[in-house]
């Protein structure tokens, strides 16, 4: 498949289509952008032929894979390749692993609730008591509140801790521990393209899990000078991109960023918002596949210095 | 090329009602209005539905 002369070769590697996938189809369509539907179910890269890349004669590649691994080998290897992606590969594995978001965060000096991260079960518990309870415990990769446990006393620590160790796999006894922040019932998902901070909800729940996946409701948050300046140093030190961040409202502190994520949800938002959200990812995947990534991101500088994972010259990232 | 997309009648592969679907395309997720199960479209031509994956551990986001 091939656009019209003049138009960028756009594809989207996706694994199935959700209702976001559907509306950024139709918003490439009503740009007169043919796209290229990749599958990943059916994909297979030949890493080791450097000399034909299938995919190399492609403008940019939007990534809207349902599986993290899926995502981020597929990035790092277009990426590698030298073929421009939305996200980066770099921005994936920041994003898609809370423990590296953390630290990139931390890096970059954005406000974000405290966490913890140690490596067995005694040194978890004394990670939990010297942040004091409750706090939460949360695997490093995964997504939609799934898995998160609210800690509330030692008795509860070990069981789980234990429950970790024992059914979980290798991953799950890296203990990533984050204070318990006391929020005002509702947390912040903003949604970032590139410099902008394109709109916010909030999403407001009676549990202390707000995911609209897990049945949060959204209404409208203005989208303040504050909240803009976080999200576009948080997005900048993930690595850039189309991003969505959640952040919480702590009495003392103001806002703190507790995840960032790149292949983002907005079903529930559009309507609080009255933004056209994939219109706004449209806009950003078009200037990368012409302009290039630092443009895009409106970075005037080399972007920021990372170097969690190698990436080739001429990648996005 | 524009994505091809199909309209037209598939039963739910659990409950057996018969559901309409309108310009629905190929891995599509959908929802059976009958019994509430989440379904992918996994053949426009001819229209033909499973049950959807069941989530993974590395699914979201």
């Amino acid at each position: 498949m091939s656009s019209p002369a003049g138009t960028p070769r756009v594809g989207v590697l996706y694994s199935r289509v959700r209702v976001e996938e559907k509306l950024l189809f139709e918003a490439f369509e009503r740009r007169g952008v043919s796209l290229d539907l990749i599958d990943d179910q059916k994909l297979i890269f030949d890493i080791t032929d450097v000399h034909h890349h299938p995919y190399q004669d492609y403008d940019v590649i939007v990534e809207r894979c349902i599986n993290h691994s899926r995502a981020l080998y597929s990035l790092k290897i277009l990426n590698d390749q030298g073929v421009k992606t939305v996200n980066t590969a770099l921005c994936a594995d920041i994003c898609g692993n809370k423990l590296m978001t953390t630290s990139a965060l931390a890096a970059a000096g954005v406000p974000q609730p405290r966490s913890l991260v140690a490596y067995t079960a005694d040194s978890a518990i004394e990670a939990i008591e010297r942040l004091g309870y409750p706090v939460v415990l949360k695997p490093t990769v995964g997504s939609w509140g799934r898995l998160l446990s609210k800690v509330n006393d030692r008795d509860a620590a070990e069981t789980i801790l234990e429950h970790k160790e024992t059914l979980g796999s290798y991953h799950h006894s890296i203990f990533y521990i984050q204070e318990y922040v006391n929020k005002p019932g509702r947390d912040i998902r903003a949604f970032q393209v590139g410099p902008e901070t394109i709109c916010a909800i909030y999403r407001t729940s009676p549990n202390w899990i707000t995911n609209t996946a897990r049945g949060g409701s959204s209404s409208n948050c203005p989208v303040t000078p504050e909240l803009a300046d976080i999200c576009t140093r948080a997005a900048r030190a993930c690595g850039g991109g189309v991003v969505a961040l959640d952040l919480f409202e702590d009495p003392d502190r103001g806002l703190l960023v507790n995840e960032v994520n790149y292949t983002m949800e907005f079903r529930n938002s559009i309507a609080p918002t009255s933004v056209n959200i994939p219109e706004h990812m449209v806009d950003f995947c078009l200037q990368v596949a012409r302009d290039g990534w630092n443009v895009a991101n409106g970075w005037t500088d080399d972007g920021p210095q990372m170097a969690s994972i190698s990436l080739a010259d001429g990648a996005s990232a | 090329m524009a994505i091809q997309t199909a309209s037209g009648q598939a039963p739910c592969p659990e409950c057996f009602a018969d559901i309409t679907l309108t310009k629905v395309m190929q891995n599509e997720i959908t929802q059976c209005p009958g019994c509430g199960v989440e379904l992918e479209i996994v053949s426009i031509e001819p229209l033909t539905l499973a049950l959807a994956p069941q989530e993974e551990e590395d699914w979201g986001e």
